[in-house]
């Protein structure tokens, strides 16, 4: 009797228990689900439909068409045009000229594949047969703001993992005014992205302070364009992004070397381990979870590079900086096109997805 | 060796330091300079030195280019109301996943978990077509039903409410705490709000520090979203207001200076009064992660 009293009282005191926790747990879920979750959803399907910012007829369901758009890639082989004595049309620079890809790309044409893509461009052109083929693609920009964005991630990830793990190395270690310099690398974290964009923007214009410093040391210097150069312009977007971002991962390296027991490295200095040694047994097994943390944040940090991109470049020049993202928002709100930006979105996050996806691998087997 | 290795250490040490501060001095130093010298200072030293005619006109100038302190208080309006209501809500979902037990909690931690690493620009397009399109409460005039929530502070403020980090960190914090202060709580007849209320919330100090900043800091630098959902200047924030300079750009550079250093100060003074809630918010997402 007392048993199924104290049961039934303990469970009265769980349902209450519930009841609270989810009172104070609704707030919070209503709003992620509203705000975080659904859009998610709602952006899924929009992937799926021409929905348009502000319009006022109801978005029709266009099934893959956005994708194909999106994704379509083709090859096709052009002929050159002959004269009528069978040999090559050539223009001013001696060069073949081709049959005009406009009648295969356009509404009607023979090749159902191509209609709708614009050229890439053009490679392996056989001078003998009079033939070139060419590489075309749905949106020619999202492939070269894809491969943006993945080099931009290649190139970002290591060194600015390495040079933070730098970093924290040097605040580290015995130096006076450490906390000076430490807190002088974490500035630039915690300025606007605005701010720092605005004041890169100043350093590398034509008579910015760049060129004109490299300029005063060396007289015969002509100045590069850096940011409307399509050669330079996404380095200069790297280097400026690693300038600003380096700081908050030092700090996170910073916070690995702190767990790190000092009784080990007592240890192996009593084995009379040198500075390397030191760094290689004990400083970086230590960070290993630290090191699986940085890679994850920066990756995907990374991944979704645009607000530099849309004060210094705005995407140019000739796409030479535009990234997925970019591409999301100059489709999605630039020109409206809520469906297509979504599709891009959805593109982005997949990718992200994948990305996290195979770091958790990664992070299980550096865990055993 | 010895001091050969610690003088390269120091001499790396304070290159680094220009390196980073460089850019900054130099928009504080050109704030104060008229374009003419600005842009005749570029490239040597005397950029980043206080020379030539030195005075506070480019400020008077942003002054009356902009709204300036519309702007200010607008972006303080949206900082302070989205980190007071998100210290509510994220702490009290913290609460409840820490210290009680209760039906579907797995569900609800596996929600919060999996939004952890989710980009906000994956979302951003399509919130945008929802917020465009929501059906709104308006009270102006009696009761009615609007269609889209743009042009106000509360689209810039929803959103970014409730925020899985935040909810983590205090989760995180909340599990520290010893579990016999609540059982003896529990024992005196408290309810479990009270518990949150008035036991745990009062020792979070160190969590809502964290919090507070992890939520303040990107709203006071927001940019792309109210780009997006404010055209109309009196709910503009104050990274928004960069924008009136692009009108004839490579002729204001002395008042950009100035309106980047107006910026920009506020931010570098709350860092450096509360640097140790930054460090410590960073380092422990680093290793809990």
């Amino acid at each position: 009797m007392s048993k199924v009293l104290h049961k039934r009282n303990l469970s009265s005191i769980r349902s209450g228990e519930s009841r609270t926790a989810w009172g104070l747990a609704i707030p919070a879920l209503a709003l992620i689900m509203s705000f975080i979750v659904l859009p998610v959803v709602v952006g899924l399907g929009l992937g799926f439909t021409n929905a348009q910012l502000l319009s006022p007829t109801a978005p029709e369901f266009t099934g893959l068409s956005n994708f194909r758009t999106l994704l379509g890639v083709a090859t096709t082989t052009l002929n050159a045009e002959k004269n009528p004595d069978g040999t090559f049309v050539k223009d001013e620079n001696n060069q073949i000229v081709y049959e005009n890809l406009r009648d295969r790309t356009r509404e009607g044409s023979k090749y159902p594949n191509l209609i709708g893509k614009s050229e890439v461009k053009r490679f392996s052109e056989n001078k003998e047969e009079g033939t070139i083929k060419v590489l075309l693609a749905g949106d020619p920009s999202f492939w070269r703001s894809f491969t943006n964005t993945v080099f931009f991630a290649l190139v970002v990830v290591p060194i600015q993992g390495g040079f933070a793990l730098l970093l924290a190395l040097l605040v580290n270690s015995r130096l006076k005014g450490r906390n000076f310099f430490r807190t002088i690398y974490f500035i630039p974290t915690v300025t606007s992205m605005v701010v720092i964009s605005m004041l890169w923007r100043f350093i590398y214009q034509n008579d910015g302070l760049l060129n004109k410093s490299i300029a005063n040391i060396n007289s015969d210097y002509k100045p590069i364009d850096w940011l409307s150069n399509p050669k330079t312009a996404m380095y200069a977007i790297i280097f400026m992004s690693i300038w600003q971002a380096v700081g908050y991962h030092m700090i996170i390296w910073l916070g690995g070397l702190q767990t790190i027991p000092a009784e080990l490295y007592e240890a192996v200095k009593m084995d009379g381990a040198t500075a390397w040694h030191e760094f290689k047994y004990v400083t970086l097994p230590g960070l290993r979870h630290t090191f699986v943390f940085i890679l994850i944040t920066i990756t995907i940090a990374a991944l979704g590079l645009f607000v530099q991109v849309s004060i210094l470049t705005n995407g140019g020049p000739l796409d030479a900086t535009t990234t997925l993202v970019h591409q999301a928002f100059t489709k999605g709100y630039g020109r409206q096109q809520i469906g297509y930006g979504s599709a891009i979105s959805f593109v982005f996050f997949g990718l992200v997805l994948a990305i996290s996806l195979i770091q958790r691998a990664l992070t299980q087997k550096l865990e055993d | 060796m010895k001091i050969l290795l610690k003088s390269f250490k120091y001499f790396s040490a304070l290159f680094l330091a220009i390196f980073f501060a460089f850019p900054l001095v130099f928009m504080v130093i050109s704030s104060l300079k008229p374009d003419f010298n600005l842009l005749q200072d570029t490239g040597s030293y005397r950029a980043f030195l206080p020379v030539g005619p030195i005075s506070f006109d480019n400020y008077l100038g942003v002054f009356d280019r902009i709204p300036f302190f519309m702007f200010v208080i607008n972006s303080l309006i949206v900082a302070t109301v989205t980190t007071v209501l998100g210290l509510v809500v994220n702490s009290m979902m913290g609460f409840a996943l820490a210290r009680m037990r209760f039906k579907g909690k797995n569900y609800v931690f596996a929600v919060i978990i999996s939004t952890l690493i989710l980009p906000f620009e994956v979302m951003a397009i399509p919130l945008l077509y929802l917020m465009v399109n929501l059906p709104v409460l308006s009270f102006s005039g009696g009761l009615h039903i609007t269609k889209g929530l743009f042009n106000n502070y509360q689209v810039q403020i929803l959103p970014f409410i409730a925020s899985a980090i935040s909810i983590f960190l205090f989760m995180q914090y909340f599990k520290t705490l010893p579990k016999e202060l609540d059982e003896a709580a529990r024992v005196d007849g408290a309810s479990w709000f009270m518990i949150y209320r008035k036991i745990a919330m009062p020792l979070a100090g160190p969590a809502i520090g964290t919090v507070s900043i992890l939520t303040f800091l990107p709203m006071w630098n927001s940019y792309i979203w109210p780009v997006m959902t404010v055209q109309d200047e009196r709910y503009r924030p104050i990274m928004v207001g960069l924008q009136y300079f692009y009108v004839n750009f490579g002729t204001a550079w002395g008042q950009i200076m100035a309106y980047l250093t107006l910026l920009t100060i506020p931010v570098v003074i709350l860092f450096l009064s509360m640097q140790k809630f930054f460090v410590n918010s960073i380092a422990t997402t680093g290793i809990k992660g």
